[in-house]
């Protein structure tokens, strides 16, 4: 068998791969969430103010539910909107 | 014990006095039902991000405090719920994580106040810098010639005022050849001179004959190239054709600046004052 140093790639194949995605809380230690602080919930929203999947932002699951109710505290105290278009 | 959190937003349309009041008169109903308050934080005044009964802006409170039990709350709540002045509120119990970063928060070791916090030790730092600057290079050996200058000639020349002003005005900026001898006047006159042996590749015979040529500060050095450097040496006597000024003049402006380190590493670099070839390819 051929090792996958033998063989010739027409394209080197270690570029193009997308950057695997990490929990940015877990990686940079960020236990507590804050509601009073919009500019940071931002991040996990949509344009239309709607709460984004872990899938795109990669949060693992505890700090997605601490996300998610962050940002709807937020939403309550007039923080962040509830529906809106053009957030970003 | 435990650590709650009560957020909520004033009517702007209150008076300053009256928002204040309202957010003191929740402060004491806390303390009268038994919680020790930990920090009052005003947000103050902000857009809200839609409207509440018709206004769009509010004035945000944010209180944090202990408390034994939570039998307090309904009552506060209540009390939120019935008061008119009150367009929002949010009442929340923190986790030891939460009492952790509302801390660090006040101490400015998070968000965005430690941001402020650390550009403005950075300013603070740069001012410092400016400040020490000229005076820990003053201190040294070869900025007199610079420093004492402008204070020499008003006493060595005041027959001369005209001089005095061309010296004076040269000092700072980058001194041209003809004018530099006059310079030297007065530098020679209040018999202030320069270690000129610093430079690697001047040695103290090298050093004479340049003074002689009228080259007694590092700035005169650094202000002339190679050749020239080269021609004062050939006219001087004594055996100096081996010498190569090449590296001299840049060398100079180092000590000129009073760089001192970056010189010292640039001499490390060097041999005997040259370039060391296979460095330079």
């Amino acid at each position: 068998m051929a090792s996958r140093d033998d063989i010739k790639f027409l394209s080197n194949p270690n570029i193009g791969g997308a950057a695997k995605k990490y929990c940015r809380f877990k990686k940079f230690g960020i236990r507590h969430i804050d509601y009073k602080d919009p500019d940071f919930l931002l991040q996990f929203v949509n344009e239309q103010g709607k709460l984004l999947p872990r899938r795109i932002t990669g949060n693992s699951l505890k700090y997605q539910k601490k996300v998610a109710v962050a940002v709807k505290r937020a939403r309550h105290l007039a923080m962040m909107p509830y529906v809106t278009d053009l957030l970003k | 014990m435990r650590n709650y959190e009560v957020t909520f937003i004033v009517d702007p349309v209150l008076s300053g006095d009256e928002i204040k009041k309202t957010a003191k008169a929740y402060n004491d109903m806390l303390v009268n039902e038994g919680c020790s308050i930990t920090h009052v934080e005003d947000l103050g005044l902000r857009q809200l991000a839609y409207p509440i009964n018709k206004k769009s802006s509010g004035i945000y409170y944010c209180i944090e405090f202990e408390s034994e039990t939570g039998a307090f709350l309904s009552q506060v709540e209540l009390a939120f719920r019935r008061d008119e002045r009150i367009m929002r509120f949010l009442s929340v119990k923190l986790d030891k994580y939460g009492v952790k970063y509302n801390k660090d928060k006040r101490d400015g070791k998070i968000g965005k106040s430690r941001k402020t916090v650390e550009r403005e030790k950075e300013k603070e730092k740069e001012e410092l810098k400016r400040t020490s600057v000229p005076r820990s290079s003053a201190s040294k050996a070869e900025t007199p010639a610079v420093a004492k200058e402008t204070p020499a000639p008003a006493i060595a020349a005041t027959p001369a005022p005209t001089e005095t002003v061309a010296v004076k005005a040269e000092a700072p900026a980058a001194t041209p050849a003809p004018v530099a001898v006059t310079e030297t006047v007065t530098v020679k006159a209040t018999g202030d001179t320069v270690d000129l042996t610093k430079i690697e590749g001047i040695g103290p015979k090298a050093a004479e004959a340049l003074v002689a040529a009228g080259i007694v500060s590092y700035t005169h050095l650094k202000l002339k190239s190679a050749d020239e450097i080269k021609g004062i040496l050939d006219k001087a006597d004594g055996n100096f054709g081996m010498m190569d000024p090449t590296t001299w003049s840049k060398q100079a402006e180092y000590a000129a600046n009073g760089e001192w380190d970056a010189l010292k590493k640039w001499q490390d670099e060097l041999d005997g004052g040259k370039v060391v070839a296979s460095e330079e390819e």
